[in-house]
């Protein structure tokens, strides 16, 4: 069952149009940039991205902006934080005019609801948001005196993830906090690709220590290591 | 407007950090937000506190140093942070079941605006103008709901003079009725069933002044002293 295929672009090459696509990455850390790059020159349109920001540590997304790619984004923090630097923002941009959609919710509901949709779950109840702007149009209900929001679960057409290290069968060791979105997304995509820095063979990686079981996981590229100071100025 | 309003002199940002500080005990599980909370952790070193970063890591250490940059390992602020002894990391989504489970002990978080009954704004300027519920909520909502003390940290007034203390929030609000303790230039301040309890006001100051530029009325603690450092 080798899922290692021979370049990133004929990784993305069958995403078509229209498709919804969770990428994983904190900010800069763990952030797919080599597959969000092979999307670009893909071109696929109409599509919808779910990751935490649009911009912000993650230029690469902007460029599938620029290009008209995007549709719709689903996001917690999507926006950059200096009110400046959003304003010249291609994404901020696009949303302000009405040419991107954008749901943002919170952090933790956010991977909660493609956990869910990975598990099998159709959604779940949280505290998370009540009495706020995310009550919108959801379920309120109480159990046990406190008041709960029915979040439903997200089941993305692909994912798209990164790891430290994988093995040609789809287990996947990530590194200290690039790990963040990447497990909960690549069990979430029904199509998964990762990239990965380093590539073995199956035994390769010690089995009690892989954060994404390979079942999980449908492609798998070897990339390049970029070096880069983090930052989301 | 508050127009009673004159420049009162205070606590700098950092010696705000430095009074949560000593408001932290020992073996505690500590989530710091973006801001003046995050200068809390330059006061904690060496003590017997954890701090989650919600990126999913526990015993986050200080900053990192120049040359002592691993891309891999940063805080919620992107900013590249050190490992100390008894680390560990886990998924995002493990890290907010943690905050939302009730496991942090305290979650240190800035404000826009805090209200009487403890409702917390913080995650949305209106002046940003961004379309309606719609901006960078991030954590703040998690860690305000799940964290069993939320302390905050803040100015007591904005540039402006106005106040951030206020009867009810008019900004959206990240969670209602959660914050514990307001720690801010001026004083410090329980939140409390019966309102909001003036506990300590920075060195010079009266509880007069401090309530002049604190909207809803503070009940002035019996006794009430000055910040100690």
């Amino acid at each position: 069952m080798d899922k290692v295929y021979p370049s990133i672009d004929a990784a993305v090459a069958d995403i078509p149009d229209g498709a919804s696509i969770a990428v994983g990455g904190f900010f800069t850390a763990g952030s797919p940039v080599h597959l969000l790059q092979a999307l670009a020159r893909q071109g696929a349109k109409n599509l919808t991205v779910i990751c935490q920001s649009m911009g912000p540590g993650n230029e690469d997304v902007t460029t599938l902006v620029t290009q008209g790619q995007v549709k719709k984004a689903v996001c917690n923090y999507p926006f950059y934080r200096s009110a400046t630097r959003g304003a010249s923002s291609p994404f901020e941009k696009a949303v302000r005019s009405g040419q991107v959609e954008l749901e943002v919710y919170p952090m933790g509901t956010f991977i909660e609801k493609l956990r869910a949709g990975a598990a099998g779950l159709a959604g779940f109840y949280t505290p998370t948001g009540v009495g706020t702007v995310v009550e919108h149009g959801k379920e309120k209900r109480s159990f046990n005196d406190r008041d709960y929001l029915l979040e439903l679960a997200i089941n993305p057409d692909y994912a798209f993830v990164y790891a430290w290290r994988g093995d040609r069968v789809g287990n996947l060791t990530c590194r200290k906090t690039a790990r963040n979105y990447n497990p909960e997304m690549a069990a979430a995509g029904t199509i998964t690709i990762a990239a990965v820095e380093e590539l073995v063979e199956p035994g390769g990686l010690d089995p009690d220590k892989i954060h994404v079981p390979g079942i999980y996981v449908q492609r798998v590229v070897k990339v390049e290591r970029r070096n880069y100071i983090p930052s989301i100025e | 407007m508050n127009e009673n309003h004159r420049q009162l002199h205070g606590l700098s940002r950092e010696l705000i950090a430095l009074r949560i500080a000593n408001e932290l005990e020992d073996g505690t599980y500590v989530n710091l937000g973006i801001g003046i909370p995050t200068l809390v952790s330059n006061w904690i070193e060496g003590r017997d506190i954890v701090l989650q970063a919600e990126i999913g890591m526990l015993n986050t250490g200080p900053l990192a140093a120049h040359g002592q940059v691993d891309q891999d390992l940063i805080n919620a602020s992107c900013q590249p942070v050190t490992e100390l002894p008894g680390a560990c990391y886990f998924s995002d989504c493990e890290s907010f079941a943690m905050i939302r489970g009730g496991y942090m002990d305290v979650a240190v978080l800035g404000a826009l605006q805090v209200s009487e009954k403890g409702d917390l704004a913080g995650w949305n300027n209106p002046e940003r103008g961004f379309p309606e519920r719609i901006g960078n909520i991030g954590g703040s909502m998690d860690l305000a709901v799940g964290a069993r003390r939320v302390i905050v940290a803040m100015e007591h007034t904005t540039r402006d003079g106005d106040f951030k203390i206020v009867k009810q929030c008019a900004y959206p609000v990240t969670a209602l009725g959660v914050v514990k303790l307001i720690v801010t230039d001026l004083a410090v301040i329980d939140v409390t069933p019966e309102g909001l309890v003036l506990r300590e006001v920075a060195p010079g100051l009266s509880a007069q002044e401090v309530q002049s530029v604190t909207e809803p009325k503070l009940i002035i603690s019996p006794v009430l002293k000055e910040i100690h450092l």
